[in-house]
């Protein structure tokens, strides 16, 4: 890809200039002097977690409080508020699990969706079009509650009755505007890829199914992965909105743990603490993904 | 709308019969009359728009006709519930632009379409590729992708591709005009091969040289109909068309 092309035609208007984005080369002194500035970020924030924590146990002592520091707080509520109570599955796992869940279905449905909007069908296509559209832009939280409330707690099976869970169902509801995102990356991706590819395949006798299966989305891969990346981030910092409808995720039993205590004072630590893991789990990956896309974008 | 027609090798392999076709308002081809016989070796050429290229799309359907008639051995392509994939089982096209695909080696570009579309074994597919790179000259780049061929190097793997299918006709669409000047010739060269083992080949050319040491006959074309025909010998000392000789003055 080039970033910058000579216009065709003459121009007075402001054109934009050639610039190299950072760590944009291939392995060098400077990838690696970006990687160790963005540690130093991770380890700033880590020295800012400790220090304020260790303060608030000296204060806690000068206090000569008889209640538990914040930290002897985060270190006891820490097991709930990661791995939920025992024998459930919920705390901050919870929080993972449902972003796999929705990710992993929300790719599947929207690509389809996706290989919809370009179907020579014109009803597939444009239905598949008015779904993109409707789920990408609707606001998270009402397709949240719209899916818990319409969704049956319990099914019936041939008799037998299956619990759905709440996270299941929450899963579900965050896969949609996911499977639309999704969609709309998919179309992109294959409008991006030259004709000529279409055309070369076309007369090769490849069919349109095996054009596309074999030809058209390999090619697109490369350009997919990092904006899909960028959805999984997004998503898993979305799904502490599940707490809202009751399921034990990190967030809700940060607030249950919360609610035990009723100290103010561990409210900042305890979101604080929580945050931390949010930002330790997705930073590496947001991280990777620009590291994609610029070696993508330097290699085409 | 006739259909498809048994075909024997005394007809013309490709024939073009009174062919009309416009994008819209503008018209590109207005009659276009050509017929090729087996083994023969046609150029096209003319000014740019002369509509050179689409006469040659049309022939493998990647374009549509608006009325007239194409057939290829015996098969109509002007033709609704025309197979398209039988026709381009017998047409093989080479593009300006090489048109490889960059997420295939070189010598998986070539195997591709006898494995997908032809579901031919995968030993004999390999085997017949690895032939077919060295009759285009390129034995040691089997391996390599696109990305690291040069422009000419790629041509010639996109001829080889085109040949893996067995086809009975080759089209091949000004394949030298996106080339360096130095790697013009070893194109020319794996096509000039293909001609003397008796490939039917079309060519849309600017190659004048070339056109006139191996075409059987040349076609010139301008706005859409041919002008002047003849076999390259008398073609480029005699022309009779002002418009002929004005172009060939131009070029030559």
């Amino acid at each position: 890809m080039k970033l910058y092309q000579k216009p065709k035609t003459p121009t007075d208007l402001p054109v934009l200039k050639p610039f190299v984005v950072s760590g944009s080369k291939t392995w060098s002194m400077e990838t690696f002097g970006t990687i160790t500035a963005d540690r130093r970020i991770l380890v700033a924030f880590a020295i800012f977690l400790i220090a304020w924590l260790s303060v608030d146990v000296v204060y806690a002592q000068i206090q000569s409080d008889t209640n538990q520091s914040a930290f002897a707080t985060l270190i006891k509520w820490t097991p709930l508020m990661l791995l939920g109570p025992p024998g459930e599955l919920g705390g901050f796992v919870l929080n993972i699990v449902v972003s796999f869940i929705a990710m992993a279905l929300g790719t599947f449905l929207g690509l389809w969706l996706g290989l919809g909007q370009i179907s020579l069908n014109p009803i597939i296509r444009r239905s598949s079009w008015a779904i993109t559209q409707l789920f990408r832009n609707s606001p998270w939280l009402v397709l949240l509650f719209y899916i818990m409330l319409l969704m049956p707690f319990r099914v019936t099976i041939a008799g037998v009755d299956f619990d759905i869970p709440g996270w299941w169902k929450a899963a579900f509801a965050l896969s949609l505007p996911i499977m639309a995102n999704i969609s709309e990356i998919v179309r992109g991706a294959i409008a991006s890829i030259p004709t000529g590819q279409w055309e070369s395949a076309e007369s090769l006798a490849f069919s349109r199914t095996q054009t596309i299966w074999q030809i058209i989305l390999p090619q697109c891969v490369k350009r997919m992965l990092p904006p899909w990346m960028n959805w999984y981030c997004i998503l898993t910092m979305s799904t502490p909105l599940v707490s809202i409808l009751g399921v034990s995720d990190g967030m809700s039993l940060t607030q249950d743990a919360l609610a035990a205590e009723s100290r103010s004072e561990f409210l900042i630590p305890m979101y604080l603490w929580l945050m931390s893991w949010f930002f330790i789990y997705s930073y590496p990956i947001a991280k990777l993904t620009r590291r994609l896309e610029h070696r993508f974008a330097v290699n085409e | 709308m006739s259909t498809t027609t048994a075909w024997s090798p005394d007809q013309p392999i490709v024939s073009i019969k009174d062919v009309y076709k416009s994008f819209g308002e503008l018209e590109v081809l207005k009659g276009i009359n050509i017929d090729v016989m087996k083994g023969e070796v046609i150029c096209i050429i003319g000014p740019s728009g002369s509509g050179k290229s689409t006469l040659i799309r049309c022939i493998n359907a990647l374009n549509n006709i608006n009325s007239g008639s194409i057939k290829v051995k015996g098969m109509e392509v002007n033709n609704l519930e025309l197979d398209k994939l039988e026709l381009r089982k017998e047409v093989g096209m080479v593009f300006q632009q090489y048109n490889l695909f960059p997420h295939k080696t070189a010598l998986e570009n070539i195997m591709m379409a006898p494995l997908k579309v032809l579901n031919q074994p995968i030993k004999e597919v390999e085997e017949k590729a690895r032939q077919l790179i060295e009759r285009v000259n390129l034995v040691g780049k089997e391996s390599s992708y696109p990305g690291e061929l040069s422009g000419g190097q790629q041509q010639r793997v996109a001829i080889a591709r085109s040949l893996a299918m067995n086809p009975e006709v080759m089209l091949f669409d000004e394949v030298t005009a996106a080339l360096d000047p130095e790697t013009v010739n070893e194109v020319l060269l794996a096509i000039k091969d293909l001609a003397q083992k008796g490939m039917t080949c079309i060519l849309v050319t600017h190659e004048m040289g070339f056109a006139r040491e191996i075409a059987d006959h040349i076609y010139f074309t301008d706005r859409g109909v041919i002008v002047e025909h003849g076999p390259p010998a008398t073609f480029f000392t005699e022309a009779k068309d002002p418009r002929t000789q004005e172009f060939l003055s131009q070029i030559l």
